[in-house]
């Protein structure tokens, strides 16, 4: 029993540290950020490599989404009669939650895991020694146009997801379950508000963006440079935006739900 | 043997004393490294000679002692005047550390592009003219990945040597390499520093090659300097840790063998 509440502690007491150092790395981040968008080649370089990779995994995974949202979603309307809300339900589920969210997910295992296996593996193999050797610093160069790639990325992505899987929850509605296509749409223009769902979303897909990449870029560059050290890192990076994400995103729908 | 008489140094390093894991790298090392000649550090296997490289360039810091480059102390000098320092200092790294997502050609043109402003056919023409003295003009498209260890050295020497530094350290520069690759190095590095009138560093145990190549040689031994002279004079010298080196003998006072206990007393005792 106190075995558990020392382990308990000590991980408490780690996931403080991590939490500090990485809130340390973001303040450096932050602060070379302009004068690494004065090198946008690099940057745009980095956002085509990542937002290639993540393009079609997101892609499908928002249709599928959307088809079993639309699924769900008309089983329980049908039950109140109001199968031409079908419209809303899907959109507003994708825009205000599923779309940044699982975005952000999808996004940390495909292009995040991929960064922190990177950078780990060009630590364990001297190659940020040798950019230090010649006067060029790693963060400024590797890290930053990565991390500003992610955050870039991300909302992008977000949109694009939240797009398809409405198309996706159109295609079951409509085509399949016959919902009449005229409500579906309308009822969707007249209930999402641009201000508040919409902006959520964005906020939300940006808040995410960071997180994903900043834990991304972080496990990698601070991995022990070993062939363990490095898969560690890259499971770390999936692991912890995961859980940051599931938790930011709970935290923000609370305080805007609780704003009204 | 403290010093090449009558040469301005480039490189001074005194009482300096390095540690790892509690175990003495160097103990009391002093040495200077003359401007504008071709020296050689030389030493058994894991006496710390590329970590005393990598104490020049400020990539470690020693425990006490001093280090001077172009009359600058490197310890605790901060990041900027550090980098402005290596801005000037081509290095080698013994196994190249080339970039593995850029092809040849861009590791070398990497310092030009990261700190000059030069256009592009000015660099590509210091590229090519670089990658064509060490024989690689051809492979300039391949990928690190594509290359074998004595191509990968041989890049990592071109970029080394791409800004024109003041002072260049290699690394090893002949591990691994075939007999007529060899040839041209040694040329190459002795070119280069005639040519460009840079000082050079050569950290080796190469002796043929260093003999040919070097003005004055250092050997390390067990955290100390043992000798220091021409190559020349420390074929003849006739302290037994340097006849031991120098003509390759198994015996003698400088040990092959990592700090280890009694073998037989290893040897009984299984771990468990
Ligand atoms: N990162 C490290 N951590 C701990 N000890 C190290 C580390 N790197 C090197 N050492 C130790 O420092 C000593 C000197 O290593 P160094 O690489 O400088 O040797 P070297 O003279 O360059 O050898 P070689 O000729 O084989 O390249 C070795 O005994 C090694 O065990
Ligand atoms: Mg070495």
């Amino acid at each position: 029993m106190r075995a558990m509440f020392r382990d308990l502690g000590e991980a408490l007491r780690e996931f403080v540290e991590t939490l500090g150092a990485m809130t340390r790395f973001l303040g450096r981040l932050l602060w070379e950020t302009p004068a690494a968008l004065m090198r946008f080649g690099l940057v745009w370089y980095q956002l085509h490599r990542i937002g290639a990779h993540s393009l079609l995994i997101i892609g499908i995974s928002a249709v599928f989404v959307g088809m079993v949202l639309a699924l769900q979603g008309y089983h329980i309307l049908n039950q109140f009669g109001a199968t031409e809300s079908l419209g809303v339900m899907v959109a507003m589920t994708l825009v205000r939650e599923l779309g940044p969210v699982l975005t952000a997910v999808l996004f940390a295992g495909r292009a995040g895991t991929s960064l922190a296996s990177e950078i780990g593996l060009m630590r364990a193999t001297d190659q940020l020694s040798g950019m230090e050797m010649m006067a060029v610093d790693p963060v400024k160069r590797v890290i930053m146009p990565r991390f500003l790639a992610g955050v870039i990325a991300v909302p992008l992505l977000a949109a694009i997801f939240s797009a398809l899987g409405i198309f996706g929850g159109y295609v079951v509605g409509v085509g399949l379950l016959g919902v009449d296509a005229g409500p579906f749409w309308s009822q969707m223009n007249a209930a999402v508000d641009v201000r508040t769902d919409v902006m959520s979303g964005v906020w939300k897909s940006i808040a995410f963006g960071i997180t994903a990449s900043l834990v991304a870029v972080y496990e990698g560059y601070n991995a022990p440079p070993t062939a363990e050290g490095v898969s560690r890192a890259t499971t770390r990076a999936i692991v912890i935006t995961a859980v940051a994400v599931l938790a930011i995103n709970l935290l923000i729908t609370a305080i805007i739900v609780g704003e009204g | 043997m403290t010093r090449p008489a009558g040469q301005e140094p480039h490189i001074e390093l005194e009482g300096l004393r390095f540690q790892r894991d509690g175990r003495p790298i160097f103990e009391d090392v002093s040495l200077s490294i003359p401007r504008g000649k071709v020296t050689a550090i030389m030493g058994p296997s894991g006496t710390g000679k590329t970590t005393l490289l990598r104490l020049v360039t400020g990539q470690l810091l020693p425990e006490r002692g001093s280090i001077r480059v172009d009359g600058q102390e490197v310890t605790g000098i901060g990041r900027e005047a550090l980098y402005r320092l290596r801005k000037r200092i081509g290095f080698l790294f013994q196994h190249g550390a080339l970039l593995t997502d850029l092809d040849v050609y861009e590791n070398v043109a990497f310092p030009l592009r990261e700190h000059t402003q030069l256009p592009d056919c000015l660099i590509h023409h210091l590229v090519m003219t670089k990658l064509q003295s060490v024989g690689l003009r051809g492979a300039a498209r391949l990928m690190p990945s594509q290359l074998s260890g004595g191509m990968a050295r041989r890049v990592g020497l071109a970029r080394a040597v791409v800004m024109d530094p003041e002072l260049v350290l290699y690394d090893e520069p002949f591990a691994g390499l075939d007999p007529i690759s060899m040839g041209v190095i040694v040329r190459l590095i002795r070119e280069i520093n005639e040519a460009l009138g840079l000082t050079s560093v050569i950290v080796s145990h190469d002796i043929e090659e260093v003999s040919q190549v070097a003005d004055w040689a250092w050997i390390i031994a067990d955290g100390r300097i043992i000798a220091g002279g021409t190559p020349e004079e420390l074929r003849g010298e006739e302290s037994p840790w340097v006849r031991q080196f120098m003509h390759r003998l198994s015996d003698g006072p400088v040990p092959f063998h990592f700090p280890a206990r009694d073998y037989p007393e290893d040897l009984r005792e299984v771990p468990r």
